[in-house]
């Protein structure tokens, strides 16, 4: 049976599976590495980021207001660079503050294996916050109301959440679309936009190889048009938040891969959701890329097909499918073979160390923002590659010694570094890698050597 | 509209080329520099080269054409977009044209299918799995030996492939000889398939930057222009690369557009910063350069109803370089009449992107013709290389 008790298990349960140790955390996991990480699974979903005041993070309706307010700001300032600079300021500050919580949480959280599920999922429903001022405001309200909770329930729900949150409807446009037959499209010149249809067809669901057409995206462009996020004109309630404006909602039937769906208002998508959602298509390329993510750039294809299997068969309840993966004899193969992610990189030092980032900018932004993966900026829709060997190209590489090396001066401990290499690696660090360690000249140099042995670079 | 034919024009000079004796024009080749910008995202062609006297357009964009009054003057039937000065400034000076109507080979409207086939140069959809100019380098073989550089933290699918390629973005001084740690690691990483290579190489490549860089400030790692400016210094370099590939993101622009100002404006003066850090980088090299921009596939002629464009096929490619010969713009204007749309949506395209690479390495690095319509673009000898473009 795979990952059954063995010191090599509990060091894959914690490096390949988890964010790599803290101290001890390998000996915790030694008893049933299998069932330490089972055990993280749970229908509530992923840990969430923990407010550093009383209060708790704001929601996406108040981040939406921060958002106006800023835009008002901007205008009475004109010309003036310093109030405009400080109005921009103000919006980005409570996102640098949980973007810091988010990183600490990663860097201490005893549910490492949850935190990373939940980060894959983040990453497959990318937003940007670089997409524009209102994306920075509510980029990490997405991935705490969307997507956290959902981790380990039915991807049905997870992507529906996606696809209703406000942010996602900014990022890919669709808060704008608009039906040219629906009264407000007869009334002026309006349109629709085709973006989240395309993204939710093409990398939220079935795969860009899946076979549709234009004419489907063109179809579900169609019956998305009224799912929108409400302005400051809207009641109350609505002001950034979910809002179905029925008024630019495309009237009639809808036809996608042969299928129809009547004409239904706001329920409409709904139904084109849950279909795509359900489709095997999506099982297969969902199970390809998690495969991809946890194991291995080539993966293999009994573990992808057991994945896929197991997603078919409950449904698509990714608890199921997380237990899949982490009881699966493929994921335990005993080689690590994905380099981790910059992110993964930064996070699994400070954990080995047994501290957290304490300044957004200095500690967590501007090294990833160099080693190619500043947060919740993916460059494209399709998020950060799934493909490890691209992460280590020579240049990024580069950037990493740089990295290790100014981490290893501000944060090596006293203890023996021998000790630390063991805590960090378990039964996954060699012979030859304990020995360098042991010559180094001094403690930072004997951190720096180990964050950038490969066994600390792979999982 | 007047169709501005070079195609027939350009390959008649294309053929001076073959008049070189082989080791002259080898010789001669070994100077030349390359430079590929990849504008991520599908570029609005429309809005890069508004077609000034195309009767159709102005109704179709509406509010975010580029009307007459904006766009900058680049011929009788073509403006630029305000925010590319530098490029027409090149233009004007018969260093720089445009492809107004180029697509990729595959009809796709996925950015990412897309981009891969830009970037592989396939004929169909994953019809090949490594990059084009991967490929280029190692046609090129010892013929020609030519390296290529991705100014970016790691390599993007143009570049990647079985030959030796280089990667390097700004981002603090290093030097690695004076580093205890890389000797180390050197020893450490000798059984590691990809940590070992990758280390060595970017060993050298910052051994190579702090050559080129000198005692300047450092580059930033968040302003384009100091990846051109970047860029440009290794290909100054004797012993530098003759290929270097920048990309710019952000043409992604299904709402609010803008226009002379705004989303798209800004993306385009990115681009244009570029264009001109490497003219003013490269220094006399610039006379031995070709800079290509592309982008995967343009946007709908029509605007949406977001003030916006979505997906659509054919756009512009930007061409500049002291390396280039003056001419009009490259490929037929098929027109925006609703009869002359792709799928009633797009501009329609009358040249594919493989026809100008081609030409490009043909005439600009010596590659050979049979290993362009082969190797480099497998199963590619339908799009005839354009000729005499340098």
């Amino acid at each position: 049976m795979a990952g059954l008790p063995s010191p090599i298990n509990a060091a894959i349960a914690v490096t390949r599976f988890g964010l790599g140790a803290k101290p001890g955390e390998i000996a915790d996991a030694s008893a049933d590495p299998r069932e330490w990480l089972v055990g993280q699974i749970h229908k509530d979903g992923a840990p969430q980021p923990l407010s550093p005041t009383a209060a708790p993070f704001p929601d996406s309706a108040t981040r939406f207001k921060d958002f106006v307010a800023y835009r008002e700001a901007v205008k009475a300032a004109g010309d003036d660079e310093v109030k405009r600079k400080a109005a921009r300021e103000a919006l980005h500050a409570p996102t640098a503050v949980e973007l810091l919580c988010r990183t600490q949480l990663a860097a201490t959280t005893g549910q490492p294996f949850a935190e990373r599920w939940a980060l894959f999922w983040s990453n497959h429903f990318t937003v940007s916050v670089l997409k524009s001022e209102e994306l920075a405001a509510l980029a990490p309200s997405f991935e705490r109301e969307a997507i956290r909770p959902r981790v380990f329930g039915r991807f049905s729900d997870l992507l529906r959440a996606s696809s209703r949150h406000p942010a996602m409807l900014m990022y890919l446009d669709q808060a704008q679309s608009i039906g040219p037959n629906s009264k407000a499209g007869l009334r002026r010149a309006g349109g629709l936009n085709e973006n989240l249809a395309r993204e939710i067809m093409e990398l939220h669901t079935l795969g860009a190889d899946a076979g549709y057409s234009q004419a489907d995206v063109t179809e579900f462009a169609r019956a998305l048009t009224g799912w929108s996020v409400g302005r400051p004109n809207q009641a109350a309630e609505y002001e950034g938040a979910f809002l179905y404006r029925a008024n630019v909602h495309e009237p009639g039937a809808r036809r996608i891969f042969g299928r129809n769906y009547g004409d239904g208002e706001e329920e409409q998508a709904e139904r084109i959701l849950a279909d795509l959602a359900a489709s095997p298509k999506t099982a297969d390329h969902l199970a390809r890329k998690l495969a991809t993510h946890f194991v291995s750039d080539q993966p293999d294809p009994a573990l992808v097909a057991r994945l896929s299997d197991v997603w078919k068969r409950s449904g698509g309840d990714l608890a199921k499918v997380a237990e899949a993966l982490a009881t699966a004899p493929e994921a335990w193969r005993e080689d690590a073979a994905k380099i981790k992610t910059p992110y993964e990189l930064l996070v699994s030092g400070y954990r080995c160390v047994g501290q957290a980032p304490r300044d957004y900018g200095r500690e967590v932004n501007n090294p990833l923002n160099t080693m190619g993966q500043r947060p919740l900026s993916a460059p494209q829709p399709n998020g950060w590659s799934e493909n490890g060997s691209e992460w280590a190209a020579p240049d990024a590489l580069i950037k990493r010694l740089q990295w290790a090396q100014g981490f290893a001066n501000a944060y090596a401990p006293q203890d023996d570094p021998g000790v630390v290499a063991a805590s960090a690696l378990g039964a996954r660090l060699s012979a030859n890698t304990l020995k360098t360690i042991q010559r180094a000249e001094s403690r930072k140099e004997a951190l720096a050597i180990l964050i950038m042995s490969a066994e600390f670079q792979r999982r | 509209m007047t169709q501005i034919l070079s195609r027939r024009s350009a390959m008649a000079l294309g053929v001076s080329a073959t008049f070189f004796g082989g080791a002259a024009f080898a010789a001669e080749t070994q100077s030349r520099k390359l430079v590929v910008i990849i504008c991520r995202g599908a570029m609005d062609g429309l809005s890069v080269s508004p077609p000034a006297n195309d009767a159709d357009y102005l109704a179709l964009r509406g509010p975010i054409a580029i009307t007459p009054d904006k766009a900058l003057p680049l011929n009788a039937d073509f403006g630029l977009h305000p925010k590319l000065a530098n490029f027409q400034k090149l233009a004007l000076a018969g260093q720089a044209r445009i492809a107004p109507a180029i697509a990729i080979p595959l009809r796709v409207r996925s950015h990412f299918e897309a981009q891969d086939d830009l970037e592989t140069g396939g004929a169909a959809l994953y019809g090949a799995s490594t990059g084009w100019l991967n490929r280029t380098v190692s046609a090129l073989g010892s013929s020609r030996p030519a390296r290529a550089l991705a100014v970016a933290p790691s390599a993007p699918l143009i570049l990647r492939g079985p030959a030796s390629t280089d990667t390097w973005s700004p981002g603090g001084k290093f030097n690695p000889s004076a580093n205890r740690l890389t000797t180390i690691l050197q020893d450490l990483y000798q059984q590691d398939p990809v940590l070992g290579p990758a280390l060595a190489k970017g060993m050298a490549v910052e051994a190579e930057a702090n050559m080129v860089n000198g005692a300047s400030a450092p580059l930033k790692a968040n302003d384009v222009k100091d990846f051109a400016t970047g860029a440009a210094r290794f290909l100054s370099n004797p012993n530098g690369p003759a290929i270097a590939v920048i990309s710019v993101d952000g043409f992604d622009t299904h709402a609010n557009q803008g226009a002379a100002e705004g989303q798209l404006a800004n993306r385009l003066s990115s681009l244009d910063q570029v264009i001109g850090g490497l003219q003013q980088g490269l220094g006399e090299d610039w006379g031995r350069t070709i800079v290509i921009a592309v982008t995967e596939f343009g946007r709908t002629a029509r605007i949406n109803g977001t003030h916006g464009t979505d997906h659509g096929t054919a756009s512009t490619m930007l061409l500049a370089g002291g390396a280039l010969k003056p001419g009009g713009i490259i490929g037929d204007w098929p027109g925006l009449a609703p009869q002359k749309l792709f799928e009633n949506r797009d501009t329609a395209p009358t040249l594919d992107v493989r026809q100008v690479f081609k030409g490009v390495l043909i005439d600009h690095l010596g590659l050979d013709r049979r290993k362009a319509d082969t190797q480099v673009f497998p199963d590619s000898s339908d799009a005839r290389p354009i000729m005499g473009l340098v």
